[in-house]
């Protein structure tokens, strides 16, 4: 497995390499996390009690109301905040709250992400440049 | 993104820094999602409570509103969503002095920047509801979803700094439902039943909120069998965008681009039709903690309630006795009419307590049920059902005669479903 690599229509935020941590669920800040722990707090949400602390997410889909795009800046200035979200398909407000927080990000595959990245696996993302990816390293 | 002298200008640093940073978020977020250039809005509406802003959010505001007002002001009329208090019901709530204060910092800041502090999730009920086919900045989902659906404005879901960039440039980047390409229907629902209380409606935007999936998906509804209400569309179109992403729907024959259903149906395309009924609304109130047999209190809120439905909740307490706290969430433009018409009164006399200008989910509600020992709570807001099973609450989806019922039987839930 190591050494896949996985494009994305588009990228946001800085390059960094972390654990994965995969569902095929959505995200939505405010729905689904207790940012004080840095859990998965939703309970029907499959990574419930979770720590996201310094993951990789990878996830289906951007979900929920317009808090992430303010959550993700405030997140960031506690530090208890993920890697990277990577996700299938995303909505405005994950790229907005991104692009305040400076957060890193991609979405957009050939092919369901969630499937291709096995939970746990060290990757790197690569936002930046022509082609943005994914990679199992 | 093509740019105009004047947006080249603002990137250039030439309307002082903080519209330079505006216009460079605004490029950013749309490079991403793949604008072409900008369109001019006419009106910018900002989520921003203090929970989601935290200490940094408050700090990054606070920090623009050192400019010259030329230079800081928005050039638009910029509103806002709930808050995270009621400043005069805060100690009922036991709200935190940290959590006024930081309301308050918030609250100066924005006005610094010229920005209305209407407070509000119902503008299209209660402030300036845009018209078909103007071009708009809107921040709450369920304010986006109403007023693409059902007054046929162009908004995208903007979040707080990308509303606040929309007031400071007067434009927003031209992708998603700015385009009339995106806003051809995607799927099709057909009921054989329609909803008949608010929660029904929620249940039933709930529901095609989960087939929906994401933010491109527009379902076109048919089988409907009477013109709904606006407060039905409401939660209807409230619980669509927070279960969903969904930022719009049409119904055939009842929303401005869908005279006929063939309207919003693009040329050539072939959808998926689902099948909705009163058992899938049934189930879908069933799934909400079906083992709960009491409630430690009752919520009205998300969205906030029009004059109608706080007329409806006052009629129902009258001459009641609320022995569980019953908390019923207005905006600061509808609750005045409340007191002059003897409704907060009524509610009050109950019982029941009248909040303005919050939101229950936008005002720290984990840190409210840990001071106050709240954990199971009643709603007739499929919304906040979605929303606050993550904030430790285990929620349960009734209608409003079903709540206010729990409510005067000490939190005790008599009938779940409806005969």
């Amino acid at each position: 497995m190591s050494g896949e690599i996985f494009y994305a229509a588009a990228g946001m935020g800085r390059k960094v390499r972390a654990r994965a941590l995969v569902a095929s669920d959505g995200f939505s800040a405010r729905y689904d996390l207790d940012r004080v722990r840095g859990v998965f707090s939703r309970p029907e949400h499959k990574l419930a009690g979770q720590s996201y602390q310094d993951r990789v997410l990878v996830l289906d889909a951007a979900k929920g109301g317009v808090a992430t795009a303010w959550m993700l800046h405030e997140m960031k200035a506690r530090g208890v905040m993920p890697a990277a979200l990577v996700l299938n398909r995303v909505n405005p407000i994950m790229v907005q709250g991104a692009a305040l927080a400076d957060f890193t990000m991609l979405s957009g595959f050939d092919c369901d992400i969630t499937k291709a990245i096995a939970d746990g696996v060290e990757v790197e993302v690569e936002p930046g440049g022509e082609r943005p990816f994914i990679r199992t390293v | 993104m093509k740019l105009s002298d004047e947006e080249q200008a603002m990137r250039g640093g030439e309307f002082g820094p903080l519209r330079q940073w505006a216009v460079e978020h605004q490029i950013k977020v749309g490079t991403y999602l793949g604008a072409a250039d900008f369109v001019p809005v006419t009106q910018a509406h900002i989520m921003a409570d203090t929970e989601s802003l935290g200490r940094a959010g408050v700090e990054w505001l606070e920090h623009w509103t050192a400019l010259p007002p030329a230079q800081r002001r928005v050039r638009i009329p910029t509103i806002t969503d709930p808050r995270g208090t009621d400043f005069a019901h805060a100690q009922k709530l036991k709200q935190q002095s940290w959590m006024l204060e930081l309301e308050r910092r918030a609250i100066a800041a924005f006005e610094a920047l010229g920005v209305l502090m209407t407070d509000t999730c119902i503008n299209y009920q209660t402030i300036m509801p845009p018209v078909r086919g103007e071009h708009v900045a809107y921040g709450d989902t369920g304010v986006v979803i109403y007023c693409n659906s059902v007054c046929g404005a162009r908004s995208n879901f903007e979040g707080g700094p990308s509303a606040l960039s929309a007031g400071l440039t007067g434009r927003t980047p031209r992708y998603g439902y700015h385009l009339d390409a995106q806003r051809h229907a995607t799927f099709v629902i057909e009921l054989s039943s329609t909803p008949r209380e608010l929660s029904d409606w929620g249940a039933l935007g709930g529901l095609v909120g989960r087939l929906a999936g994401d933010y491109s998906q527009v379902p076109a509804l048919v089988g409907i069998d009477r013109v709904p209400g606006p407060d039905e569309l409401k939660h209807f179109g409230a619980a669509l965008a927070s279960f969903g992403s969904v930022a719009l729907f049409h119904i055939a024959g009842v929303t401005p681009e869908a005279v006929q259903l063939a309207d919003v149906i693009a040329e050539g395309s072939a959808l998926t039709t689902h099948a909705i009924g009163e058992a899938d609304l049934r189930a879908f109130q069933a799934r909400y903690a079906s083992d709960v047999g009491a409630v430690d209190l009752v919520v009205f809120s998300a969205p906030q309630l029009s004059l109608m439905e706080m007329r409806t909740l006052a009629g129902l307490l009258d001459g009641r006795n609320a022995e569980i706290p019953l908390l019923a969430i207005t905006s600061p433009q509808v609750k005045p009419d409340c007191d002059r018409l003897g409704l907060t009164a009524q509610i009050e006399a109950a019982g029941g307590t009248v909040l303005s200008g919050m939101c229950f989910y936008q005002s720290y509600a984990r840190e409210m049920a840990e001071a106050n020992g709240w954990h199971r709570l009643a709603t007739n807001s499929a919304k906040l059902v979605n929303i606050i099973g993550g904030y430790g609450y285990r929620p349960v989806l009734l209608s409003m005669a079903q709540c206010v019922e729990a409510a005067c039987a000490g939190g005790k839930l008599i009938a779940r479903t409806r005969s």
